[in-house]
C-alpha cells in the first residue's frame, strides 16, 4: 500500500507543484524584469501618459497571455470543450472549473508585475506629473509668470532629474515624493484588494457548492490523466505495431514464416503470467492502419462512455461495434459455413481465439473478419455466417451481437 | 542532497510541520519585503499620518489574510463547519482547535512586519515627527518663514535643502525613533511572555479532552489528504481501463473470450497486474457511480468505524476424521 501511497502523492504533487512551480517562476521572472527594465520617461507633454500607463499595463498582458500558453492544460481545455458529444455527455461545470484554475494561476505574474510597478512609482510620476496641483505644496501658479503650457512643459520633466529646470517653482523632490506616496498608497490597495478577493473565494468556497466542487475537481482531473494514459497507450500500441510490421516485413522478404507467440504455448502456460505482455497483448487487436486511424479520428468525435466493463465478461467484451465490424465486411464475404474439427494440427489454445495464431503470421490487407463453430467434445455447436480469409486460414471470431448465452460456453483445452 | 532530502521528508510528513515551515516562510517573505519597500514619507502635513499608518498596518492585514489562504488547515476546518451532519457527528472542539491553530499561524507574519517597522522608526518618524514639541531641540530652522507644522512635517525627508546646516532634523529624528523602538520592544516582550505563560499553564487545564481534539483534528486532516490521493489513483487506473477498452473496442478480427466455469479455471489465468488494478478501482466502474461516491462524501460522511474491514470474519476450512476430530484446518 506504501508503494501507491507515494506513487499518489508523486502524480499529485507533480501536477499540482508543476503547475505551482511554473506560477513561481513566471512571478519572479516579472519582478526581475522590471528591475531590469530600463525606464525611460519621455518628459514630453504629449508623451508622458501614454508611456507611463502603458507601462503600467501592457507587459500584465502580455505575462497574463504567456500564463496560458506555458500552462500544459490550456490544451485539455479547448479539446474538452470543442469536442463532439459522442457516448459520453459533456459537463459544463469541469469546462469552468479548468478555466477558472488556469486563469487564476495566469493571473499572479501581472498582479506582481502591477504592484512591484505601483511600489515602485516610476510610471505613476512619469504619468501624472503635469497634473500636480502646486496649491499641494503652497505655491502660487501665477506668480512667476508663467504660461500654462510652459508651466505644463515644467512639469512634464518632473520625471527627469537631470532636465529639470523649474526648481525655483517647485522643489522636484516634493513633488517626486508626493506623487510616489501617491503611487505607493494605490499599490497598497490593489495588493490588499486582490488578497480579499482571493481569501473570498478560496476560504469561503466550501461553504457553497463543496459537493459540486469535489465532483468538478475529480473530472477534470480524470480528463488530464485520461489523455496521458491514451499518449502512452497510443506510444505502446506504434512500438509493438512497428515491430510486428517490420519483423513481417523480413519474414516476407526472406520466405520464412516464424511464430509470434514462442511464450504462450501450453506447456508454458504456468510462466504465462510471469512474462511480460507479449505484443499482441499490446497491439489489442488493432493492427491496420485504417483501424488505428478510426481509433484516433474516434477518439476525439466519439469519446467511450464512462462506463467500465468487468474483466473476464465475455459477454461484455465486445461492444456495440462489433456488430457494426461484422456487418461491414460481411458484404465483401462469401458466405460460408465452416466448421473447425477438433482434430485440428497445431490447434492449441485455452479460451483464447483459436484461429488468431495462425492468422496473424499471414496478416495483410486482406483479412477478414470471420467466425467459425467449434464441435469439441459434444459440446453444442453455433453456426453463423462466415467468412474465410483469402489465404483460406480459418480465422476464429465471433459475428454476432453481445450475447449472454455465451458465458454457458466453456472451451476445453486440448493439447494437441 | 540527502540531507535536504530528508529534512524535506521530515517537514512533510507531519500536517503541522508543513504548517510551521510555511508560515517561516510567510515571515521571511514579510522581512524581505519590508526591506526592499522603498518607504517613501510624503514631509506634507495633512498626508504624513495617513501614509506611515497605512504603511504599518495596511501589509500586515494582506499577510494575514494570506497566511489563512496558505494553510491546509482553513479547508478542512471550512469543509468540517459546513458539512451536513451525516452519520457523523459534529464536534465543535475540533473546529475550535483548528481555528486557534491556523490563527495562531497566520499570525507570525503581521506581528513581525509591525515589530520590524516599529524597530527601524521610519513610519513612526514619518507619522509623529509633527507632535514633537520643537523647543527641547536647538537650531531650528525658522530663515524661511515656513509655518512650523510644515517644517516638523518636513523632518522625515532628510533631502530637503531646510535642514542643509543644522543637527534639528537628525535630533528630532533620534528622540522619535527612540520611542519607536521603546514601543517596539515592549510588545515584544509582551508577546513571548504570553507564550511562555501560555504553553506552561495549558496542561492544568483540560488536558484530556485537549489530546482527543488534537488527534481527532489531525485525523480529519489525513482522511481528507487519503481521501484525494485514493481518487487520484481511482482516475487514473478508470482512464487505463477506459482507454484499454477503447482500444480493444476497435478490434478488426472479434475474440472468442469465454471464462472457464470456474472449476476448470486455473488460478492464474488472470494477470495479476490487471487484478490489482481491479481491486484499486475497488468497483466504482461508471461516472453515475463515482458521481454518487463523491456526493456522499461530502453529505454524508461515514461513521467512524472501521470493525468491519480490519476485523473481517475468515472462512476456515476443516478437514474431519470420521470421529469428528479436526485433522487439518486451513484459513
Amino acid at each position: 500500500m506504501d508503494k501507491f501511497r507515494m506513487m499518489a502523492q508523486i502524480l499529485q504533487s507533480n501536477q499540482e507543484s508543476f503547475m505551482n512551480g511554473i506560477c513561481g517562476v513566471m512571478a519572479l521572472a516579472s519582478a526581475q524584469l522590471y528591475t531590469s527594465f530600463e525606464f525611460n520617461c519621455p518628459c514630453i507633454p504629449e508623451y508622458n501618459y501614454s508611456y507611463g500607463i502603458s507601462m503600467l499595463v501592457i507587459p500584465p498582458i502580455w505575462f497574463f497571455l504567456l500564463g496560458f500558453v506555458l500552462n500544459n492544460n490550456i490544451s485539455i481545455l479547448a479539446e474538452e470543450w470543442k469536442r463532439p458529444v459522442g457516448q459520453r455527455r459533456k459537463d459544463p461545470a469541469v469546462i469552468r472549473y479548468m478555466c477558472v484554475s488556469i486563469s487564476q494561476r495566469s493571473l499572479i505574474a501581472p498582479a506582481v508585475w502591477i504592484s512591484v510597478t505601483l511600489m515602485d512609482g516610476k510610471s505613476f510620476l512619469c504619468a501624472y506629473s503635469m497634473d500636480l496641483d502646486m496649491l499641494e505644496f503652497g505655491k502660487n501658479v501665477s506668480g512667476h509668470g508663467l504660461s500654462q503650457e510652459e508651466l505644463l512643459r515644467t512639469l512634464a520633466k518632473i520625471p527627469c532629474k537631470h532636465i529639470y529646470d523649474g526648481q525655483h517653482i517647485l522643489s522636484r523632490e516634493a513633488a517626486t515624493r508626493y506623487i510616489c506616496c501617491i503611487s505607493q498608497a494605490f499599490g497598497w490597495l490593489f495588493l490588499l484588494i486582490i488578497t480579499i478577493a482571493a481569501f473570498l473565494i478560496r476560504a469561503i468556497r466550501p461553504c457553497f457548492t463543496q459537493a459540486t466542487f469535489l465532483k468538478t475537481k475529480y473530472w477534470s482531473h480524470y480528463v488530464d490523466t485520461e489523455r496521458k494514459m491514451f499518449d502512452e497507450t497510443c506510444t505502446e500500441h506504434a512500438k509493438s505495431f512497428a515491430k510486428i510490421c517490420i519483423k513481417q516485413y523480413f519474414e516476407g522478404v526472406s520466405g520464412e514464416i516464424q511464430s509470434l507467440h514462442d511464450h504462450s504455448r501450453g506447456d508454458d502456460r504456468h510462466d504465462e503470467d510471469n512474462k511480460p505482455a507479449t505484443e499482441e497483448d499490446t497491439l489489442m487487436g488493432v493492427r491496420r492502419q485504417d483501424t488505428m486511424n478510426k481509433v484516433l479520428w474516434d477518439w476525439h468525435t466519439c469519446k467511450p462512455p464512462l462506463s467500465l466493463r468487468k474483466y473476464g465478461d465475455a459477454s461484455t467484451e465486445q461492444n456495440g461495434d462489433c456488430s457494426m465490424n461484422a456487418n461491414k465486411n460481411q458484404d465483401k464475404n462469401i458466405g460460408d459455413k465452416t466448421e473447425l474439427n477438433e482434430g485440428q494440427n497445431g490447434f492449441k489454445c485455452s479460451y483464447v481465439n483459436p484461429g488468431l495464431d495462425i492468422g496473424q503470421s499471414n496478416l495483410d490487407k486482406g483479412y477478414e473478419n470471420a467466425s467459425f463453430s467449434t464441435e469439441q467434445n459434444g459440446f453444442t455447436n453455433r453456426h453463423s455466417n462466415a467468412s474465410t480469409g483469402l489465404n483460406g486460414f480459418m480465422n476464429g471470431g465471433v459475428s454476432s451481437p453481445c450475447n449472454i448465452q455465451r458465458k454457458a460456453w466453456a472451451v476445453y483445452y486440448s493439447k494437441v | 542532497m540527502d540531507r535536504l532530502k530528508l529534512v524535506l521528508q521530515y517537514f512533510q510528513s507531519n500536517s503541522e510541520s508543513i504548517s510551521n515551515g510555511i508560515c517561516i516562510i510567510l515571515s521571511l517573505i514579510s522581512v524581505k519585503l519590508y526591506t526592499s519597500f522603498d518607504f517613501n514619507c510624503p514631509c506634507l502635513p495633512q498626508y504624513n499620518k495617513m501614509y506611515a499608518l497605512g504603511v504599518m498596518f495596511v501589509p500586515p492585514i494582506i499577510l494575514f489574510l494570506l497566511g489563512v489562504l496558505v494553510n491546509r488547515h482553513t479547508g478542512v476546518l471550512m469543509e468540517e463547519w459546513v458539512r451536513p451532519l451525516g452519520k457523523r457527528t459534529k464536534n465543535p472542539a475540533v473546529v475550535k482547535f483548528l481555528l486557534s491553530s491556523m490563527l495562531q499561524r497566520s499570525l507570525l507574519a503581521p506581528m513581525v512586519w509591525i515589530l520590524m517597522t516599529l524597530l527601524d522608526g521610519k513610519c513612526f518618524i514619518c507619522a509623529f515627527s509633527m507632535n514633537v514639541d520643537p523647543k527641547y531641540f536647538t537650531g531650528i530652522p525658522n530663515s524661511t518663514g515656513i509655518e512650523l507644522i510644515k517644517i516638523m512635517a518636513k523632518v522625515p525627508c532628510k533631502e530637503d535643502v531646510i535642514f542643509k546646516n543644522s543637527s534639528f532634523r537628525k535630533a528630532v529624528s533620534r528622540y522619535v525613533r527612540c520611542y519607536s523602538q521603546a514601543i517596539g520592544w515592549s510588545i515584544l516582550l509582551f508577546f513571548i511572555f504570553l507564550g511562555a505563560v501560555g504553553r506552561v499553564l495549558k496542561p492544568c487545564f483540560n488536558h484530556a479532552t485537549f489530546l482527543q481534539t488534537r488527534y481527532w483534528s489531525n485525523y480529519l486532516d489525513i482522511e481528507q489528504k487519503l481521501f484525494d490521493e485514493t481518487c487520484v489513483l481511482h482516475a487514473r487506473d478508470f482512464a487505463r481501463k477506459c482507454v484499454v477498452q477503447f482500444f480493444e473496442s476497435m478490434r478488426e478480427d472479434v475474440t472468442v473470450r469465454m471464462p472457464l466455469s470456474s472449476a476448470f479455471r486455473p488460478s492464474t489465468i488472470h494477470n495479476e497486474y490487471e487484478e490489482e488494478e481491479e481491486e484499486r478501482l475497488h468497483g466504482i466502474t461508471r461516472q453515475d457511480q463515482v458521481d454518487h461516491l463523491l456526493q456522499t462524501w461530502y453529505e454524508c460522511k461515514p461513521e467512524l468505524d472501521v470493525t468491519r474491514m480490519a476485523y473481517k470474519p475468515k472462512v476456515c476450512i476443516t478437514w474431519e476424521d470420521i470421529n469428528g476430530k479436526a485433522l487439518f484446518s486451513e484459513v
